[in-house]
């Protein structure tokens, strides 16, 4: 007996690695490979015009936050980059607030729509999710431009005499963040508010709490685990930003990753580019760690 | 208790806040969509009704070539994403935890995980490599790219779909000496159909939008509809852009709102 259920549990075992054999042979030549390459590129001297020297070095990721002085040699803090650095965490904190200071709200008012509206007003968040990034943050582009919608309309009416430039500057790049990763914050905002009690809400008033107390001590409390997963989710791709910087910035604000791209670019140091993509990719999984964790603890409480 | 109940839901502010976005998340995208029409040059300044942006795009060889090229990749690789995707999703559901389970879904959703940036850069270094050692430049890389990440967003309707399905279906067809192969096709597929239809159409559409990886995979001439806008962007923009991206939009909604739908209809 014991024999026959070996048999078959090998047998299922067999089956199962069969079956998963052609997603893990697509996954591993296209996304999990490559990544080790990465790494080890990271370790690699550069080559002149691009490419890489099969001789280790680990001036790559020294040149990641240092650099040497080229006349004298002396090290010290590579400014350039810890100031691209420094700018993508500042923006995407800023567009996190953002997203938080305006999707929250809206998430509640979601939530508070009777059942039937629920699915609809959902579905007007995810369908701008959905389609093309580049589009959206062209949409945003067109409006605050120059000869754009606000500016041409301010102009129209006299209030300003010149445009006002708002493109290529870091409040574009937070806008365009804003706009293309809110519903990332409405989504889990609105999975941890739909679930709440308002028993609860209704207990908090008859102990004659305010509207703004029982917001902080009642509702924030219970749904923050949707709130941290929300932050996260916007924070994370923020940080990984490449287009939206790019097109909103116009070369002037890097973002990280748009460092990353330089260095494949006019750079012409892939090591260094592998070593600032793997330090990204460091971080982001860090960060959603503390998404799994959040997430954990949502199901603990309400489960 | 003369006044109106007092609504325990209510926040001060929190509605207008909420329309404010609505209308925030709408307005750009309209105004794209209505300059696509206009009859002038400009992006902002409303100058009559018009096709002729429509026209010229269309007229655009380069436009042409990328929009083919843009279906081809999607075709291809929601084909193949959502073949592989079933399979996974036949293996991984409905079973018990087993040995590497936890590196298979790391596997699967590391291109929901790892940011975009990141896996093109390691992407255009691989496939450096393989073209210094072969000389292929052609579509392939670009194909087997798209078909990579579009894996999680095939996988995950289908698995759902697989997770509410009926066991004792296929047990009942075993108990009558169906093969493993029959009970498949004639009891799992037919269940499974929404499902993968929806994993198909959520793969088309996130292969036909992305931009970072096609931009540092495609060789010389390569470009599919996103890039070719991206490189536009740095010239001064006609509402021809407004005209792609509109017939673009286009695409996606429909394909968002029959997916949701799709979604819905269960058993």
């Amino acid at each position: 007996m014991s024999d026959l259920s070996q048999v078959l549990e090998r047998k299922a075992t067999r089956r199962r690695w069969l079956l998963l054999t052609p997603a893990l042979v697509i996954l591993v030549f296209a996304a999990s490979g490559p990544l080790l390459i990465t790494l080890v590129y990271s370790f690699l001297t550069p080559g002149d015009y691009g490419g890489v020297v099969w001789t280790f070095s680990g001036e790559a990721w020294f040149n990641v936050v240092f650099q040497r002085d080229i006349f004298d040699e002396t090290l010290g803090w590579s400014d350039a980059h810890l100031s691209i650095f420094w700018r993508s965490i500042k923006l995407s904190l800023m567009t996190t607030l953002a997203c938080l200071i305006f999707g929250f709200p809206t998430a509640y008012f979601i939530a508070t729509r009777p059942k039937k509206q629920r699915d609809f007003w959902m579905l007007l968040i995810i369908i701008p999710f959905w389609t093309n990034l580049l589009i959206r943050t062209f949409a945003v582009l067109e409006l605050i431009r120059n000869e754009g919608t606000i500016n041409t309309i301010l102009l129209g009416i006299g209030v300003i005499d010149e445009p006002i430039q708002m493109l290529f500057t870091e409040f574009s790049i937070i806008l365009g963040m804003f706009y293309v990763y809110l519903p990332l914050m409405v989504l889990p905002v609105y999975a941890s508010l739909e679930r709440l009690d308002f028993n609860l809400v209704e207990a908090g008033y008859d102990l004659y709490a305010t509207r703004l107390r029982v917001l902080r001590r009642v509702i924030l409390p219970l749904v923050k685990p949707g709130v941290i997963a929300g932050s996260i989710l916007v924070f994370v791709p923020s940080l990984g930003a490449y287009v939206t910087p790019r097109v909103m910035g116009g070369g002037n604000q890097l973002m990280i990753g748009n460092l990353i791209e330089l260095q494949f670019g006019q750079g012409r140091n892939w090591p260094l580019g592998a070593a600032l993509s793997i330090t990204l990719l460091a971080i982001v999984m860090v960060a959603l760690l503390a998404y799994v964790r959040a997430a954990g603890n949502e199901e603990v409480r309400h489960g | 208790m003369a006044d109106r109940a007092f609504d325990i839901r209510k926040q001060t502010g929190f509605t207008g806040i909420a329309i404010a976005c609505f209308v925030m998340l709408y307005m750009p995208i309209i105004l794209l969509v209505v300059y696509s029409f206009n009859a002038g040059t400009s992006i902002a300044i409303w100058e009559g009704f018009s096709w002729r942006w429509y026209t010229s795009a269309w007229a655009n060889e380069q436009v042409q070539e990328a929009t083919f090229r843009s279906l081809v990749i999607a075709v291809w690789a929601s084909g193949i994403s959502t073949t592989v995707a079933v399979l996974a999703a036949l293996a991984t559901t409905r079973t018990r935890k087993f040995k590497g389970q936890t590196t298979v879904f790391a596997m699967i959703n590391q291109p929901l995980m790892v940011p975009e940036i990141v896996t093109a850069v390691a992407l255009l270094i691989f496939f450096a490599m393989i073209k210094v050692a072969t000389g292929y430049t052609g579509l392939f890389y670009l194909i087997i790219a798209h078909s990579a990440f579009c894996i999680p967003f095939a996988y995950l309707p289908i698995r759902a779909r697989l997770q509410g399905m009926d066991l004792t279906l296929e047990q009942a067809a075993a108990d009558l000496y169906a093969t493993p192969f029959q009970a498949f096709r004639r009891i799992t597929l037919p269940q499974l159909w929404p499902g993968i239809l929806a994993g198909a159409m959520l793969a088309f559409v996130i292969s036909l939008d992305d931009v970072v990886i096609t931009e540092f995979v495609k060789s010389a001439g390569q470009d599919t509809l996103p890039t070719y806008m991206l490189g536009q962007l740095r010239r001064v923009v006609t509402p021809e852009i407004n005209a792609i991206s509109t017939a673009l939009l286009g695409i996606s909604v429909t394909m968002v709102i029959a997916f949701t739908l799709l979604s819905k209809f269960r058993n």
